[in-house]
């Protein structure tokens, strides 16, 4: 099985937010980590190597600082990485998908694997638009994943409760929370990265130009929101407490 | 030109999300400024009968995609029966609620369509003629306004609970325009559905949340948050760290590796209120908070908070709730 992972490079969960005076997400300073969905994808890819056979890409588009995420995926046990850095100013959803697509297409696959939606933007967009490009069915939110005669029979998750989902490969899925505990890199795994292949591109090398991917949405402006201010403490022994809390539900919120 | 606003329908087993009449009692509002049709999208099998209502949820015309192929939904049918329906009348918009399977459809559709999608909106204006989207990125940490200048359609997913539904107005009705299902070859083969049976609501869509975390010291203590969210018809949630030590399923995990709610009431209890819980729930209306620590961070950002054991304050407030909810 030759597996592909679409893999984001994402700012660091605990990073503080800040607006740059150009009035977009100031990067400076911020730290960087592998999208925590794009891990499990990472994670299940090599289970199924290790179970079938065969060879793990991860493909990223990002710029050159991306290649610390794709270290991090070749020390967990990938084969080789694609960096694509396109130079674009302006990208969003349809742009990323393009390029991946576009860079995938070139390889090896039976299987690609992404996580379900990316911490920053959170628009779980990209690795189903990638399927749509390349003209393979995709099963997203995928907790559990099997494989057996060509086929794929994948668990994915449903408002209350899941669904099990067959599909021939090859097939796109994206992963959610719960699909595997992602393993941390061994320090023979980290040494082994240094060595292991990254191709670096652009999107010349693809045979695209910046037309082609132009972004279809277009940003208008960042803010913070406002604070939420805080409000008041209940005081009192806990009977007391929960009365009033209950009236001022009640009487003030109007929400019971 | 594309023209007329369009919601999608999302039904199970007949059932129509709550959500598809936020979008519905949104969409009229934008309709109405750009003059243009608001059109309700119902893809199913044996559906034809909820489209006549969806009129005096405010939709001009209803388009009805029947086939046997959309009697649960999946990727490919869904996706390509509305994706050819857009192909044939070239929507100014599509908005669909930004559910497991609104997110599914709405990037396969926009692909399809060539176009942008916005997902997780939680806010949609008119700004100069023009439909514009307002959306949470890093958790909620910031947000974005973003538009689709020159592509048609704008799509757009819309986070449940944020647009409350209008008031009905009975006996309006919509044109139902019975459309052929073009729902081609579909991949995708449903061997199994497993739905939990609960009685209470589904955490995205509940109007009242009552949550968890590590002050509940252990899955058992969750009993007494369930009586509490029974008394309100709440979901019952729970933080990283209760689902983490594996006190409940990470179906109940609410914040920015869980789930986005944004119910009326949400009642925090035992939840210190971590930058990654604060993601998942911020954005709802009233925040309560039940905690022994007075510095946790969940009062920053609760309206109400009632410092205590909770294992005292809460069977407490199940009975003050049951008082105010029966007189």
């Amino acid at each position: 099985m030759n597996i592909v992972v679409c893999m984001k490079q994402t700012f660091d969960t605990e990073a503080k937010i800040a607006i740059d005076s150009n009035g977009r997400i100031n990067r400076q300073g911020v730290s960087l980590i592998m999208n925590p969905y794009d891990e499990f994808a990472v994670e299940e890819a090599l289970r199924i190597k290790e179970k079938l056979g065969g060879e793990v890409t991860v493909v990223t588009v990002g710029g050159q600082e991306t290649q610390d995420a794709l270290r991090q995926a070749l020390a967990m046990g990938a084969d080789r990485a694609v960096l694509v850095d396109p130079g674009l100013e302006e990208t969003d959803e349809f742009t990323t998908a393009t390029i991946l697509a576009k860079a995938i297409s070139g390889l090896k696959y039976d299987i690609i694997l992404g996580g379900f939606r990316a911490i920053d933007d959170g628009s779980s967009q990209v690795t189903g638009r990638v399927a749509e490009i390349l003209g393979l069915p995709v099963v997203n939110m995928v907790v559990k994943l099997e494989f057996a005669d060509g086929k794929a029979v994948a668990t994915s998750e449903i408002e209350g409760g899941s669904q099990v989902i067959e599909v021939a490969l090859p097939a796109v899925f994206t992963a959610q929370k719960g699909l595997n505990e992602p393993r941390y890199p061994s320090m023979k795994g980290i040494m082994q990265a240094k060595k292991k292949p990254m191709e670096k591109k652009g999107l010349g090398d693809l045979g695209l130009d910046a037309a082609q991917v132009a972004p279809k949405v277009k940003v208008i402006s960042y803010f913070l929101p406002s604070a939420r201010a805080a409000g008041r403490i209940v005081p009192g022994e806990p009977a007391d407490a929960a009365r009033d809390l209950a009236n001022a539900l009640r009487e003030e919120a109007k929400v019971i | 030109m594309a023209k007329g606003i369009w919601v999608f329908v999302e039904q199970r087993d007949g059932k129509i999300k709550k959500v598809t009449y936020e979008l519905l009692s949104a969409g009229r509002k934008v309709a109405d400024g750009l003059g243009e049709e608001l059109c309700a999208v119902l893809p199913g099998n044996g559906v034809a009968g909820l489209a006549p209502a969806l009129g005096e949820y405010g939709a001009d015309k209803v388009f009805v995609l029947e086939s046997g192929a959309l009697e649960k939904y999946t990727t490919d049918g869904y996706a390509n029966a509305v994706a050819s329906l857009a192909k044939q009348y070239e929507p100014g918009a599509i908005l669909m609620g930004c559910t497991v399977a609104g997110r599914d459809l709405a990037a396969q559709v926009a692909q399809k369509l060539g176009t942008g999608l916005m997902t997780d909106c939680t806010d949609m204006s008119l700004e100069e003629g023009q439909l514009v989207f307002t959306r949470p990125v890093y958790a909620g940490k910031a947000f974005v306004k973003a538009s689709c200048p020159g592509v048609r359609p704008v799509m757009a997913t819309i986070r449940p609970n944020v647009f409350s539904v209008g008031e009905t107005q009975p006996g309006r009705s919509a044109e139902v325009v019975s459309a052929p299902a073009d729902t081609g070859e579909i991949r995708q083969v449903i061997k199994d559905v497993v739905l939990q049976v609960s009685t209470r609501p589904e955490l995205t869509e509940a109007d009242a949340i009552v949550s968890g975390g590590r002050g509940m010291k252990g899955p058992e203590n969750f009993k007494i948050l369930e009586e509490l969210a029974d008394v309100l018809g709440a979901a019952v949630g729970a933080s990283r760290a209760a689902v983490d030590a594996g006190w409940k399923s990470h179906s109940f995990q609410v914040g920015q590796t869980g789930k986005t709610v944004s119910p009326v009431l949400y009642i925090a209890c035992g939840i210190s209120g971590a930058i990654q819980h604060l993601a998942g729930m911020s954005s709802s209306k009233c925040i309560v908070a039940v905690n022994k620590d007075p510095e946790a961070n969940i009062f920053k950002v609760a309206d109400y908070g009632i410092v205590g054991d909770l294992f005292d304050v809460v069977p407490l407030l199940k009975e003050e709730f049951k008082k105010k909810l029966e007189s």
